[in-house]
């Protein structure tokens, strides 16, 4: 009855077997890195310059930090289409806020970085937990309950302001946050490597992580196991939307002006991008954050290739777009080893 | 009836006893485990052919194949003396192997007319030509008799209705063989009668019908041959008219039924369940009042669609509560959700594994301590004590003989009877009670089976409450200490001890039905 092999001629076999796993766990995207940075520091010098490593990782931790949010969304069976809106949003409510308390509170930097700071999450907080209660209590499907929220959201942004970008910011916020480098590293890259310890924790190792994976795998089955599943839906859209104002808080504080172009629709490919190319399964239920990281560190290396290469910037997301198929349907590829009876 | 059939019956009197259909040592495997061995099976054009076997014996598996949906694995498929290898669904109907299976494969969103001319549109120059169709589908339904409004959406249809649309569908290619997959498992007593004669018209104008039913007097009725199926293997085939009921039936189960399920030592003690008066689950369950104590199995037998898989999950909060009361451990229960009821130490473990119970791409033990993390043991404040979760989920699979017992592989590499393991362990990972099992032993091999049997003994043993609902009637008579009988909703009979018989349980259900096979068109 069992389908398993026979206990054969031994320790080779299941050596071999092992490996192919680690390297199927793995995937081919720690090779792709390796070699696209061996050939581009063949292929011109500046490539491994202060600078443009610095650059590479800012943006690149800017992007993984959203990507984090959708892959939490992705793996509880989900979809975050506002992800880049929030950016946008949480940026003008930071700036707008800090111009404020700028001139309520003056001299008192921590106190307006502060409530900017708070401000933004809030934002975030309070479009992700629309998501959430759209998909999971008035069970909207979660593409176009975001795509909705996407389109409000983006809209509001561009009416505070009339899409005119806030400046007065306080300049700690900028010289001592957005633009800072700690030994040699850009801050965003910390935050970004304290927000991926932090989730990795909470996917190994608590029940929200578990419970997040048994809702995207089966929610049949999550509801029979007695797990909340609207509370845990509803979390996880809500930790994309704070992830995104996070992202829309770093952009905010390295460009020093609240704008309502940051983030948008190519963040938000980017960030499923990011997500799915690290392994997340459009069916939910699968994929870890790590491997998302290095994804997004994969198209950050990649858009900056291209850039240094001197290809045309509107090539690029046509790139990204077939990069972005091409891991779907490695995906799918993936899935048809589960039998289904 | 139906000009439509008639072509020329003298020919195919002519040479009736030539099979049309001829399969020679088919074998079909899934994953590992074998759904039919070496059968042989044939239809002669104008004969009905009952397959008959138990849930899981093969026959949907053999009707599938036949119909182009599974490809075998060995053995020949010839049919009107050509060789159909690799056959497709598309294939076998074009060649005039039409099925009628009961999951229908009808689009909801599209009218009758529509979805009877599905695939094969009537199309002039490249345009649907609608007229035509119409007219055709008309004359069509007229023929059959039914009465059926061509521009309904077929989802508004009833099941009864629906079942029709499915038939028409399957005559428009003009069959040569038909497959009739429990097809009055829907239908009403009219209703029936008249697919009886449809079946009856079809036999005069030579077309062959397989046809798959549990229902003697059906079969008794249309059976010209009878091919009994066991464990995926031919049992024999033999002429209808010669053989007894009896005999059917137990060349059906093959195995002595007291060898095969174990003696459960039944000690009745104190009430863990009681329902009073419960409507529940959208009109599936009416009024019904129920008991099961604690250190006795009790059994829910009915008919698919009866009610007693809604039973059960009404228990656990997974249905909608109309009326009435649910008290566990004498506690009238307010709040019904599969959580709360965990936390009572009430489990349930559904009947459909793929679909209700795992999270296929998820690994044996997220599977196994999925319902139990918010146990202390395993989880403080959220936060997951993973060398507590792998002991505890290690212990459990090895009492339930898991294989392998890597607890590192994803559910959906396992084979049914491992799944069904996995899931079961989900009932040993915390303190519990009350055991709620909807069908479970469907799908799953004979070893598989007896490591459940085991398990449900074990539980026993401890003193738990044990519920069993299951559609395989011999397996719910030996289990249970006490029998309760489903029927539309109503629970109709209650069984015990010498009482709890085959004949007692079939009598209960159609107590309210009157025979209703009998006059069939001759």
């Amino acid at each position: 009855m069992t389908i398993e092999e026979a206990p054969m001629n031994a320790s080779s076999r299941a050596g071999l077997r092992t490996f192919a796993r680690s390297l199927s766990a793995a995937g081919i995207l720690p090779i792709l890195l390796t070699s696209l940075i061996v050939a581009m520091c063949i292929a011109d010098p500046r490539f491994f310059g202060v600078a443009n490593v610095t650059n590479i990782l800012r943006n690149g931790s800017v992007l993984a930090i959203v990507a984090f949010g959708q892959a939490l969304v992705l793996i509880a069976g989900g979809f975050d289409l506002s992800v880049g809106a929030i950016v946008a949003l949480a940026s003008q409510i930071a700036a707008v806020t800090m111009r404020w308390a700028g001139s309520a509170f003056p001299e008192h930097d921590a106190v307006v970085i502060a409530l900017g700071v708070g401000a933004a999450l809030g934002t975030g907080l309070l479009v992700g937990l629309v998501n959430g209660i759209c998909v999971a209590v008035l069970r909207i499907s979660g593409f176009i309950a975001t795509l909705g929220s996407m389109s409000v959201t983006l809209g509001i942004a561009l009416m505070i302001t009339n899409g005119i970008p806030v400046y007065g910011l306080p300049q700690s916020f900028i010289t001592q946050f957005g633009r800072a480098r700690w030994l040699e590293l850009p801050s965003a890259a910390y935050i970004a490597i304290a927000i991926l310890v932090l989730l990795a924790f909470v996917q190994t190792r608590t029940a929200l992580g578990r419970y997040l994976y048994a809702i995207g795998g089966n929610k049949e089955a999550a509801i029979v196991s007695g797990i909340a599943t609207r509370r845990y839906q509803i979390a996880a859209y809500v930790l994309s939307g704070l992830l995104a104002a996070v992202t829309g808080l770093l952009l905010t504080a390295l460009v020093g002006s609240g704008q309502a172009s940051f983030g948008g629709d190519l963040m938000m490919l980017q960030s499923i991008a990011a997500a799915v190319i690290g392994g997340v399964s459009l069916h939910g239920g699968v994929g870890r954050v790590g491997m998302v990281a290095l994804s997004a560190i994969f198209l950050s290396v990649l858009s900056n290739a291209l850039n240094l290469l001197r290809v045309d910037s509107r090539i690029q997301p046509i790139i990204i777009g077939l990069i972005l198929i091409c891991a779907v349907a490695l995906d799918e590829i993936r899935r048809r080893g589960f039998v289904h009876d | 009836m139906s000009e439509a059939f008639v072509e020329s019956p003298l020919m195919v009197k002519e040479k009736a006893l030539e099979p049309i259909l001829i399969l020679r040592g088919i074998t079909k495997r899934f994953q590992g485990i074998t759904a039919l061995r070496q059968v042989d099976f044939d239809v002669r054009p104008g004969e009905v052919h009952v397959l008959f076997g138990e849930n899981g014996a093969g026959k949907s598996t053999l009707i599938n194949v036949i119909a182009g949906t599974f490809q075998p694995d060995e053995g020949s498929y010839h049919f009107d003396g050509e060789d159909l290898g690799s056959l497709t669904p598309h294939r076998a109907r074009d060649a005039g192997i039409c099925a009628v299976f009961q999951e229908f494969s009808l689009a909801p969103n599209l009218t009758v007319i529509e979805n009877v001319f599905l695939g094969r549109e009537i199309k002039r120059r490249g345009v649907l030509d609608l007229a035509a169709m119409r007219s055709r589908a008309g004359r069509l339904i007229a023929d059959l008799g039914f009465e059926l409004e061509l521009d309904r959406q077929v989802g508004t249809l009833s099941r009864a209705h629906q079942q029709m649309v499915e038939i028409a569908k399957a005559l428009l290619g003009e069959p040569r063989i038909l497959i009739l997959d429990e097809p009055t498992a829907s239908l009403t007593e009219r209703e029936a009668e008249r697919l009886f004669e449809l079946v009856a018209a079809l036999k005069l104008c030579g077309v062959g019908i397989i046809y798959v039913s549990h229902r003697m007097r059906e079969i008794r009725a249309l059976a010209d041959r009878i091919t009994v199926l066991r464990d995926g293997q031919l049992v024999r085939t033999l002429d209808a008219a010669s053989v007894q009921d009896s005999e059917l039936v137990e060349l059906m189960t093959g195995r002595k039924i007291d060898g095969f399920f174990p003696n459960f030592d039944h000690k009745p003690g104190r009430i863990a369940i009681e329902l009073r008066g419960l409507s529940a689950a959208r009109g599936a369950i009416k009024g019904v009042n129920f008991l099961a104590r604690a250190g006795e199995i009790t059994g829910i037998a009915g008919l698919v669609g009866c009610g007693k898989s809604e039973l059960v999950r009404a228990i656990y909060g997974l249905e909608q509560i109309e009326r009435g009361e649910i008290r566990i451990h004498d506690e009238a229960q307010l709040t019904l959700s599969p959580r709360h009821s965990l936390r009572r130490g009430v489990v349930y473990f559904p009947a459909n594994r793929a679909t209700e119970g795992l999270a296929l791409a998820r690994i044996v033990r997220e599977n196994a301590s999925m319902s139990s993390l918010d146990v202390p043991g395993i989880a403080r404040r959220g936060i997951l004590d993973m060398r507590t979760e792998r002991s505890l989920v290690q212990r459990a699979v090895d009492r339930l003989k898991l294989r392998p017992p890597n607890l590192e592989r994803p559910a959906g590499k396992l084979s049914g009877g491992n799944r069904q393991k996995v899931m079961l362990a989900r009932g040993l990972m915390r303190d519990l009670s009350i055991f709620l099992f909807d069908e479970p032993t469907v799908g799953i091999d004979v070893s598989a089976k007896r490591e459940v049997y085991d398990f449900m003994g074990r539980l026993l043993a401890a003193g738990a409450a044990v519920v069993v609902v299951s559609s395989e009637l011999p397996e719910v008579l030996a289990l249970s200490n006490r029998l309760y009988v489903m029927h539309h909703g109503h629970i109709v009979n209650e069984l015990e001890g010498n009482e709890k018989t085959e004949q007692n349980v079939l009598a209960s259900f159609f107590r309210d039905e009157p025979i209703h096979a009998t006059g069939t068109a001759s």
